[in-house]
């Protein structure tokens, strides 16, 4: 299925210097393989058997599961509720990764390119501060900041009383998520943008290319690779982030229940664990058609070299 | 909110782009520049002030303000019965975590850098794209459900189990780059001499790829210090839960939020993993170099 995408390791250097052996390898490898087997392997596995059944946390169906078949599915996709979040889902992705981190990131590496010195230092160190501090924290922080009636947002605008959590609950969470994320567009446009000859730029902005015209022509042909892996590992990460849980919980009345939120309460709050991990197995599958597409991408640039 | 001051448009004045055009231009796009750039660090700074100005005010509100100055704020940690113990375990969890992703990824890396195992690279491939779908959102359910039969449900070394699974493909890519990148004359060398293969691992190989530990190792951490889902979902008593989860708590139960507890918490939480960020960025500076340059 992937074949040509496997990733080049280099060859290694001269074979088993220390004497290892076949045998003592294996041992090498053991307790990793473990670890993996049991708690990467088998919950993927199993995810797909339990979605099969009508499992539940407490209950009849506890003790004794049915196997079910597909109704999870069908289940699933007639579902008002699963529809809205998947749609939800959607927004989030594509607004707060998509656009919001992809965006906001090239912009400001675009912007701090030939710059160094205090100014560039200092809006790094925010952006990637932001990146690295715990989820729960930066919750709270948002929590804080937009506030309805002591939030800083308000006070600073000047309109208290503004309910965003309530009102806007998803064009919150996508803001928050473009906050959050935007450190790591940010460095790897920086990385990619050094790819781009300084000279060339001067040469198109002396001909009297636009900022517009620069991007398009000189600058986007050599880093489309680095849009593209850029674009699909934030569209996965995004898409299992469990942060606006944080926030608003998947409400006001579900409005902001993207799929994460979804699972965790209709398997783990409400005890439907043979229905929620056939939503799961949904999102594995999306999870794997984004993985495959960037390995898939990643073996053909290798090819190409 | 920061992108409506993007460049502003060139004048079209003169379309045949004459030499002030130009440099009139080039000053706006300048000035464009400048106003983005400080829009940018105010989106981003704008949440964080909070957390500087509260812990530290003597009547913390939930608005970022001028402090009047107190430490006395941080008397509320100790009051608490958990925050304390909450950072403590939050350590127990990233060490234990850090430990096992270290010394079990480097014997495997170790091993696939030497040793000719068939179907190396895909078998390394495929644990790749495994770790990176089989995320803990994804497989919370089967996750939750295997801890539950394996008697790890309030276990904090089943977190340290459970993390350290998802963690290990990548800790193990990463390493194994590192040693293929070193000499393998000192091992051949060392063998002459007698040496076992652990004591070669231990004494030749362990202090030759150093930098590659330390990079897993801080990963680990960052990555475990961080985490609400997992210790979340299988910790119930609040006496194990780390600090992610005594965070929320704080926030979510109980009527009326303590600030003065939850802004001098939030504070200390946030305190190690700033300090390793100016650690590692001063030290190595911190962005990427081409390793992700695909």
């Amino acid at each position: 299925m992937v074949e040509g995408a496997r990733p080049v390791t280099g060859a290694s250097p001269a074979p088993d210097a220390a004497g290892l052996g076949r045998a003592r390898a294996t041992g090498f490898l053991v307790p990793s393989m473990v670890l993996i087997l049991l708690f990467l392997v088998v919950p993927a596995v199993w995810t797909i058997y339990l979605g099969l059944t009508n499992y539940r946390l407490t209950g009849l169906a506890a003790a004794n599961p049915q196997i079910v078949g597909l109704d999870n599915y069908t289940r699933a996709l007639g579902d008002e509720r699963f529809r809205t979040s998947l749609v939800l889902t959607l927004q989030f992705v594509l607004g707060s990764a998509v656009i919001g981190q992809a965006g906001l990131g090239f912009a400001i590496a675009f912007a701090l390119r030939d710059r160094s010195g205090p100014l560039r230092r200092v809006v790094e160190a925010f952006v990637l501060l932001s990146w690295i501090l715990p989820s729960s924290v930066v919750a709270f922080l948002w929590i804080a900041l937009l506030d309805r009636d002591a939030g800083t947002l308000n006070a600073l605008l000047g309109i208290p009383g503004t309910a965003w959590l309530l009102d806007h609950p998803m064009l919150s969470i996508i803001i928050f998520n473009t906050w959050r994320g935007t450190a790591f567009s940010m460095m790897l446009y920086a990385a990619a943008l050094e790819n781009v000859p300084r000279s060339h730029l001067e040469t198109a902005r002396l001909a009297g290319a636009s900022t517009w015209q620069q991007l398009r022509d000189v600058v986007f042909p050599r880093i489309r690779g680095h849009v593209l892996t850029n674009l699909l590992l934030i569209s996965l990460w995004t898409f299992n982030d469990f942060a606006p849980f944080l926030i608003t919980a998947g409400g006001p009345e579900q409005r902001s229940e993207i799929l994460p939120v979804y699972v965790y309460k209709v398997a783990l709050s409400g005890g439907e664990l043979g229905f929620g991990a056939a939503i799961s197995f949904i999102m594995l599958l999306i999870n794997l058609v984004i993985a495959l597409v960037y390995l898939r991408m990643l073996g053909r640039r290798k090819e190409k070299a | 909110m920061s992108t409506a001051t993007r460049t502003p448009p060139a004048p079209a004045t003169d379309p045949a782009g004459e030499g002030p055009t130009i440099a009139v231009r080039h000053l706006l796009a300048q000035i464009g520049r400048y106003v983005f750039l400080c829009a940018v660090l105010g989106f981003f700074a704008l949440p964080l002030l909070w957390l500087t100005t509260a812990p530290f005010d003597d009547t913390p509100t939930v608005t970022a303000s001028l402090p009047q100055f107190t430490l006395d704020n941080f008397r509320a940690l100790l009051d608490n019965p958990y925050a304390l113990s909450s950072l403590r375990n939050s350590v127990y969890l990233a060490a234990g975590t850090a430990a096992l992703v270290v010394t079990f990824a480097a014997l495997a890396a170790y091993a696939l850098s030497r040793v000719r195992v068939p179907g190396r690279d895909a078998l390394l491939y495929g644990l790749l794209l495994l770790s990176s779908i089989v995320t803990g959102t994804a497989t919370m359910v089967p996750l939750f459900e295997l801890a539950f039969r394996l008697n790890l449900i309030d276990s904090r070394l089943g977190v340290i189990l459970i993390l350290s699974g998802g963690l290990l493909p990548a800790a193990i890519f990463i390493l194994k780059d590192f040693m293929d990148s070193t000499p393998t004359s000192y091992e051949e060398s060392a063998r002459v001499f007698g040496a076992s293969p652990l004591q070669i691992m231990r004494h030749i190989v362990v202090p030759l790829v150093r930098p590659g530990l330390a990079t897993v190792g801080v990963w680990a951490v960052a990555n475990v210090w961080g985490n609400f889902l997992v210790p979340f979902l299988l910790l119930r008593s609040p006496d194990k839960a780390p600090a992610a989860v005594i965070m929320y708590t704080l926030y979510t139960e109980g009527g009326q939020a303590d600030l003065r507890l939850l802004s001098t918490f939030s504070l200390l939480y946030s305190l190690p993993v700033a300090l390793m960020f100016v650690f590692v960025s001063s030290r190595y500076g911190f962005r990427f170099h081409g390793g992700i340059k695909r």
